[in-house]
Formats: C-alpha cells, sequence, structure tokens
C-alpha cells in the first residue's frame, strides 16, 4: 500500500546530502533502522522506486524523515536533493524491515558503527534512544571521509554533551580536522579497542556504510571477540542507491 | 498510476522490457547481507540434505567438485530493486544433489553458514532452475557474494539465492526462513512483485 506524505521541510547536510521531512496522516508508526520505498512517478506512467532509510526517532506527529545522498548517477537520488521542494507530495511504502532495527526495550549496550550515509538507520536509532530516555548504554564510531561530510553535526553534538549521553568517536578517513589526535585513514583495530565498548560488555553492534566499509568493520569487531550472532548490519553497494 | 511528481522524468532504456516489474538495471553487483560474512574454509565445508531428523546426503568439499557441474547464465533480481542481467555461472544442479534422495517433501529450507535460512518449494529447486554455485564470472566465488558456495534460483528474488549455504532441510509443510518471517514474502517471484508480505 502506498501512503502519501507531503514535504514540509528539506535541510541539507552536506552538499551532497539532503533531509526531507514528510507529514504523513496515515503513517502507522515505524522503529529505528527501518527504511521506506520512495516512488516517482512521471506525467507518462513511468516510475522508479528506490530504499531510504529513515532519519527520524518513531513519534507522535505522523512526521517521517529521510536523509538522501545525492549518487552522480543516480534515477532518483538527485530529484529527491535538487529537484523536491516544501509542498510537493511523495508516495512511500512502509515502513520496512525488522532485522537492523533498535528497540526501546532493548536496555544491553550498543555500538553503532557508520560509514558515510551508513549514519542515518543509526541516527534513528539514537534519536530514538533520546526521545523515549532510554537508559541504554550507546557508542558511536563515525567514520567520514572530511569533516564536511558529517551528517546531524549540531544534533550529535547535543546528544553527546548531555547527562545521559551517547559516547561519539569520528574517524576521518581522507581529511581531519586541524589538530585532530588521529591522522586521516581507515579504521583499525586499535580504534576498535578505542571508541568501542569491549566484547566482554556483550553490546548488539549495528554496522552500517558501504560493502568495503561494512566488511572491514565486522572482521575488525569479530577479531576482537565479538559474536557473530552479536552483530547486524546494513550494506550498500556502489549503486545499491540506497541511503 | 500513481501521484504525477513535478518535473520528474526518469531515465528509460531499452533494456527495461526485460526487467520484472519496480526493478532498475545495475552493471556492478552489490552485496546485501544481514551479518558478517562467513569465511568458511574448504577443509571445514560439508553440504547435507536432511528431512529434520535424518541426514539423507552428505558432501565435503572434495566430494562435491567430484559432481557433475554446469555453466550457464541467468538474470538476478534483488528486492532492493536492482537487477543484473547475464551473469555466468559455474555450479551443480541441484537436480544431481537429490537424485539419490526419496522423500514426499513439498518444500525445503536452505540452511547457511552464519544461521541465515530460507525457504522454497521443493518443486522450485528441480527441473534445472537451481544450482549449488561456486564460479561466478570464472572465478572462485567471492565470500561476499556467498563463497564458497552458494544456493542460486535466479527466477525468485535474490535473498532466496542463500549465501553461503551448507545445506537442505526438506520439509512436508512450509515454514518461513530468515526474511520471510521479518515481513519479506513467503515466496518472492519478481515477476508478479512479491516483495513483502501481503503483495499477492
Amino acid at each position: 500500500m502506498w501512503r502519501v506524505g507531503t514535504v514540509v521541510a528539506l535541510h541539507d547536510e552536506t552538499a551532497t546530502a539532503r533531509t526531507i521531512a514528510l507529514e504523513v496522516l496515515d503513517w502507522a508508526g515505524h522503529v529505528a533502522g527501518q527504511h521506506v520505498d520512495v516512488r516517482l512517478t512521471a506525467s507518462d506512467g513511468y516510475s522508479a522506486v528506490r530504499s531510504y532509510s529513515i532519519a527520524s526517532a518513531p513519534n507522535a506527529e505522523k512526521r517521517v524523515e529521510l536523509t538522501v545522498e545525492r549518487l552522480p548517477n543516480g534515477e532518483v537520488s538527485p530529484y529527491l536533493t535538487q529537484e523536491l521542494a516544501v509542498g510537493d507530495r511523495l508516495e512511500l511504502r512502509g515502513p520496512i524491515g525488522g532485522w537492523f532495527v533498535w528497540r526501546t526495550q532493548q536496555t544491553e549496550p550498543i555500538q553503532l558503527i557508520a560509514g558515510g550515509s551508513g549514519i542515518v538507520p543509526l541516527m534513528a536509532m539514537i534519536r530514538s534512544r533520546a526521545s523515549t530516555g532510554s537508559a541504554a548504554p550507546f557508542r558511536l564510531l563515525y567514520s567520514v571521509r572530511e569533516p564536511g561530510a558529517v551528517f546531524y553535526r549540531d544534533d550529535l553534538q547535543t546528544l553527546s554533551d548531555r547527562e545521559n549521553k551517547v559516547s561519539l568517536t569520528y574517524a576521518y578517513t581522507r581529511v581531519a580536522p586541524k589538530d585532530w589526535p588521529r591522522p586521516p585513514g581507515r579504521i583499525d583495530a586499535g580504534l576498535i579497542a578505542d571508541a568501542t565498548w569491549p566484547s566482554n560488555r556483550t553490546p548488539t553492534c549495528f554496522v552500517c556504510g558501504p560493502t568495503s566499509f561494512v566488511e572491514a568493520a565486522t572482521d575488525l569487531l569479530i577479531a576482537s571477540g565479538h559474536g557473530r550472532d552479536k552483530i547486524r548490519t546494513e550494506r550498500f553497494g556502489p549503486t545499491g542507491d540506497r541511503k | 498510476m500513481g501521484i504525477i511528481s513535478r518535473g520528474f522524468s526518469g531515465r528509460r532504456s531499452a533494456t527495461d522490457a526485460k526487467l520484472p516489474p519496480g526493478q532498475y538495471l545495475t552493471t556492478d553487483f552489490p552485496v546485501l547481507s544481514a551479518g558478517p560474512t562467513p569465511h568458511v574454509p574448504l577443509d571445514q565445508w560439508e553440504f547435507v540434505i536432511d528431512d529434520g531428523t535424518n541426514v539423507l546426503r552428505r558432501w565435503d568439499w572434495k566430494s562435491f567438485r567430484d559432481l557433475p557441474t554446469e555453466t550457464f547464465t541467468v538474470d538476478l533480481h534483488c528486492v532492493t530493486r536492482w537487477s543484473k542481467l547475464g551473469t555466468s555461472w559455474e555450479g551443480v544442479s541441484v537436480d544431481t544433489m537429490l537424485a539419490d534422495v526419496k522423500t514426499d517433501a513439498s518444500y525445503a529450507l536452505a540452511r547457511s553458514y552464519g544461521d541465515y535460512t530460507t525457504n522454497l518449494p521443493l518443486k522450485d529447486l528441480r527441473n534445472g532452475q537451481a544450482w549449488i554455485a561456486f564460479r561466478f564470472d570464472n572465478k572462485d566465488l567471492a565470500p561476499e557474494h556467498g563463497g564458497p558456495a552458494r544456493l542460486l534460483v535466479p527466477h525468485l528474488y535474490l535473498w532466496k539465492s542463500a549465501k553461503w549455504v551448507k545445506g537442505l532441510t526438506l520439509m512436508s509443510h512450509d515454514k518461513p526462513g530468515f526474511w520471510e518471517s521479518l515481513g519479506y514474502h513467503i515466496y518472492g517471484d519478481p515477476w508478479r512483485e512479491q516483495r513483502y508480505s501481503g503483495d499477492e
């Protein structure tokens, strides 16, 4: 069943990524980590559908936020990040997915590891934790190309500053801010040891990003003693056009 | 027809006619998995056909690789909407693996290293429709794509083609596997667009 959402706000996260806030009057609610299918239809009836993760926490306002990264040769993401305007209507189906989700009843430590736009479903988990006052211990390791590629910077700052905070570590792969303690580079065993829950806390781990990133991060987690059954992944390939 | 998206024209190509509804063409091979990639050493690999109680057939890697193989070229359709056409594989037909198995079962649950499962009618695994594939594009199948060996059932959405497959459990009644228990369709025919539970 396709639902209709009306664009109520647009916000650029980076030069290539935009958050689209939709009001969906018949929205039945969602769980942090789920995604939706978005359908665009041309005037001759041709349509194209892609999946996008939900960035917002479940809420009572029938509001759903998606963050879309523009892919250079994408069919749908350029439209969503450049053409779509406030007041436009968009068709969605969902929420979809029951595996890569964090439910507010979960009390165990949570380790989030994001590569690039893989932050989107993890942000929904962080926001869901904050909005329900959950005390589940959260850590986020967020790997990005450069400071300008960070999504949700202000929100993350706020949520990691306050009491009952989310512990936040940025890892830069190409360019780091001046005086940053760690030189730019991919995540490695040292960073996993410093910035993530030790395996004896038996956290549930959520890893989201490009395939090569997810492969590297999960291999590092397993090497440091985390159980395979505690690691949940969401990957997008070169043209997965997922996020 | 849906709501017209103001200013959207889309990108169509001549190949769209060959694609199931709602799919788009990709030339890459995206990876989608629910958990870490298992790395299964060949000397520990085995493939077992059972009926839920008794082992009916068992192969280690060597005896599996002694089975006659087929090369085949098929189109892949992922429920996340990408399709990849004309992929070439080598594998053992599931017909070959079931040849000496006497069973009244109507369904099978494919089981994988990493504990993934997916269910299919047994008839969808027979008659040249399914393989245990171990080479893709003339190369050994990479772990992230399901190596050492994966099930390949190309006429259904790709989540039915279990990566890292280690066996089949034959069943008299259908039983949902991993994604089928998490909101995805019990059968998954791309031409009927059976993506999610509730789709006809």
